[in-house]
């Protein structure tokens, strides 16, 4: 079972490789990838760099190529799939099948990981992208455990599931919410809530947060304010007001990590590639320790009180959730 | 140019959705789509009463096309789909790409619904290999993408082999959840959700704290929370868009489609309201208007 970490900067891969990432993921400088964030990302010059550093430590680096090609910007995602491959990707993981059809005809030697923004979420989706001659898919965050479980059973490929980080409510990459409220999705710009349209003001002791002019939160002098990503805000149906779709918190499954393990899950994903090099290193040590403990002896596997200190200070709102993989979330 | 009715995205009441198809029949809507595409506990209607009203709907003289789940996510709901794809008589509207694997294997035509991401002409291409007659693109995608796909190149051939369809009035579907919002909205889980959907023929409301309608709560589905009319770019798609999607709104959905065809090419634009928006074909956030 690899632990794979996101990794947004130099100091986030040696981070990552440092506290024993088996594979750390990145991406391109530009809106190929849906992580497209200002300071952010590698040139492929910085991508070269880090594929050598990766490699000498005897570890894996995938690249997410993971937005939707624009019809007249086609060559930008050819030439992203072209700069990771030269730069010595091991991997790479993609979402459109324009994209995914250009690879595995022009390299049919690199390894090829369905993104999570390509939203297979059942066998016979799975099945649709086999022709691509994917290894893995990355599955969406809208599974139950049972239905992950079904797919384990189901389904001879690889699945790699999101252990922990920022929770994605929707079924990514058929999520056009922010797209809605900004003109900028995670399929057409790499971005989701983009921070260039957050505006925060404050009036009367009241903090306001908005996304282009929309009114996401209001929060009172004792809350602590969040990032106002749109699906996390507090709005108003009827006379209630409330997280009407989602709290911020972050996804925490060390809960469920034996049962992850006994299904052959072959990859766990930790989220945040815009996250800094001190949240990689800490998140990479917890997750590390992790995997080898259940790994050594699933059976009497326990979550430590002070992996879960470490991750619920590290986590969203400091509060985390299993989200969809524990049906009551639902 | 030509009409269709997209399918019902809320969860109505047998005896509604009998008489709303009643006057489907007697409307000047070409094209029908039928199905649950939101949730797979909604069985106020199974397929054999969609089949039955898939040819009541043919006998009047509309071309109808069964219209399959969204977000599939356990086996039982994939031996649904399954069922839908072999139906033997009307084209399936894919909107998982589970549905189309499915399709292909059997040699049959399909339409790709707006939730298949399909952005490019060559993603377009190669679904028109597999069988697409149709392609309804993404709904955040604007008129200028859908002229720049179809004047590639590599489309020109294929040009005469297929449709575009784009969803032109309704509530937009904008994401699907394992969670359901509805439930969540009474205080109820998915798992004893009572199919509360039912109390809210049009979603629930969701309002920002100042008042702006932002969303619709439709089951596991968000919709935008204005309206999107595209009544007034009817004329700037001639040629560009085969055919224009209604969707079916509890009131008024006839007398839009007639306002619609008195449009086509200009004669009859109309006023938007306030909770109108068109802003995703014309290159603006969607919940904008131009």
């Amino acid at each position: 079972m690899e632990l794979l970490c996101p990794a947004g900067s130099m100091p986030a891969v040696k981070a990552a490789i440092s506290q024993g990432a088996d594979a750390i993921y990145v991406g391109l400088k530009d809106d190929t990838n849906a992580r497209h964030f200002a300071g952010l990302n590698f040139t492929e010059s910085q991508l070269t760099e880090v594929a050598r550093y990766v490699h000498q430590a005897g570890r894996k680096l995938h690249v997410a190529i993971n937005t939707f090609a624009h019809p007249a910007g086609w060559s930008r995602w050819q030439q992203a799939v072209d700069s990771a491959v030269r730069a010595g990707t091991d991997v790479l993981i993609l979402a459109d099948m324009a994209v995914l059809a250009y690879a595995a005809e022009r390299y049919p030697q690199v390894e090829l990981h369905l993104s999570v923004q390509a939203s297979a979420t059942n066998a016979a989706a799975i099945e649709f992208y086999r022709q691509f001659n994917i290894r893995r898919v990355v599955l969406p965050r809208v599974l139950s455990m049972q239905q992950v479980r079904a797919l384990a059973r189901s389904c001879d490929i690889d699945l790699e599931v999101f252990a922990f980080g920022s929770l994605c409510i929707m079924a990514e990459g058929r999520c056009y919410l922010s797209s809605y409220l900004t003109g900028q999705s995670p399929n057409t710009a790499g971005a989701c809530s983009p921070a260039a349209f957050v505006r925060w003001q404050e009036q009367d002791g009241v903090l306001e947060s908005r996304l282009n002019e929309v009114l996401i939160d209001r929060f009172a002098a004792d809350e602590t304010a969040g990032y106002p990503t749109l699906c996390k805000g507090r709005f108003r149906v009827d006379a209630d007001t409330y997280h009407v779709l989602e709290e911020p918190t972050s996804l925490n499954t060390l809960d469920l990590l034996p049962q992850l393990y006994a299904e052959g899950i072959s990859s766990l994903k930790i989220e945040g590639r815009q996250r800094s090099p001190a949240y990689v290193t800490q998140i990479t040590q917890v997750w590390r320790a992790a995997i080898d403990a259940v790994m050594q002896d699933p059976a009497h596997f326990l979550v430590q009180q002070h992996w879960q200190q470490v991750l619920n200070n590290l986590a969203e709102g400091n509060q985390t959730t299993l989200g969809a993989y524990h049906r009551k979330w639902k | 140019m030509q009409f269709s009715l997209g399918p019902v995205l809320y969860f109505w009441p047998k005896a509604q959705m009998l008489e709303f198809y009643r006057q489907a029949a007697d409307s000047a809507v070409d094209i029908v789509y039928l199905g649950e595409t939101v949730c797979s506990k909604r069985r106020e209607l199974k397929l054999e009463d969609y089949l039955k009203l898939a040819h009541m709907l043919r006998e009047a003289g509309k071309q109808v096309c069964l219209s399959g789940m969204t977000l599939l996510e356990s086996p039982s709901e994939l031996r649904e789909l399954r069922k839908y794809v072999d139906n033997g008589d009307f084209m399936l509207e894919a909107n998982d790409v589970g549905a189309i694997a499915m399709l292909y294997e059997q040699g049959l035509p399909f339409v790709a619904g707006a939730a298949i991401n399909c952005y490019n002409q060559h993603s377009l291409r190669r679904l028109v290999g597999m069988g697409l007659l149709r392609w309804v693109m993404p709904v955040e995608l604007s008129g200028d993408w859908l002229q720049q796909v179809l004047n590639e190149g590599i489309i020109q051939d294929i040009r005469d082999c297929f449709q575009t369809e784009v969803f032109a009035f309704g509530h937009l579907p904008l994401a699907w959840s394992g969670r359901c919002f509805t439930a969540r909205s009474e205080n109820r889980a998915k798992d004893q959700c009572e199919l509360c959907c039912i109390k809210y023929p049009q979603g629930r409301t969701v309002h920002s704290q100042d008042g702006t309608q932002v969303f619709v709560l439709n089951g596991i589905q968000t919709q935008s929370g204005y309206r999107y009319n595209l009544i007034n770019q009817l004329p700037a798609m001639q040629g560009l868009v085969d055919v224009v999607r209604l969707s079916p709104e509890p009131e008024g959905t006839f007398a839009w489609l007639n306002r619609f065809k008195a449009n086509q090419h200009g004669a009859a634009p109309q006023q938007l309201s306030d909770t109108d928006s068109n802003g995703y074909w014309l290159k603006l956030a969607g919940m904008a208007t131009g």
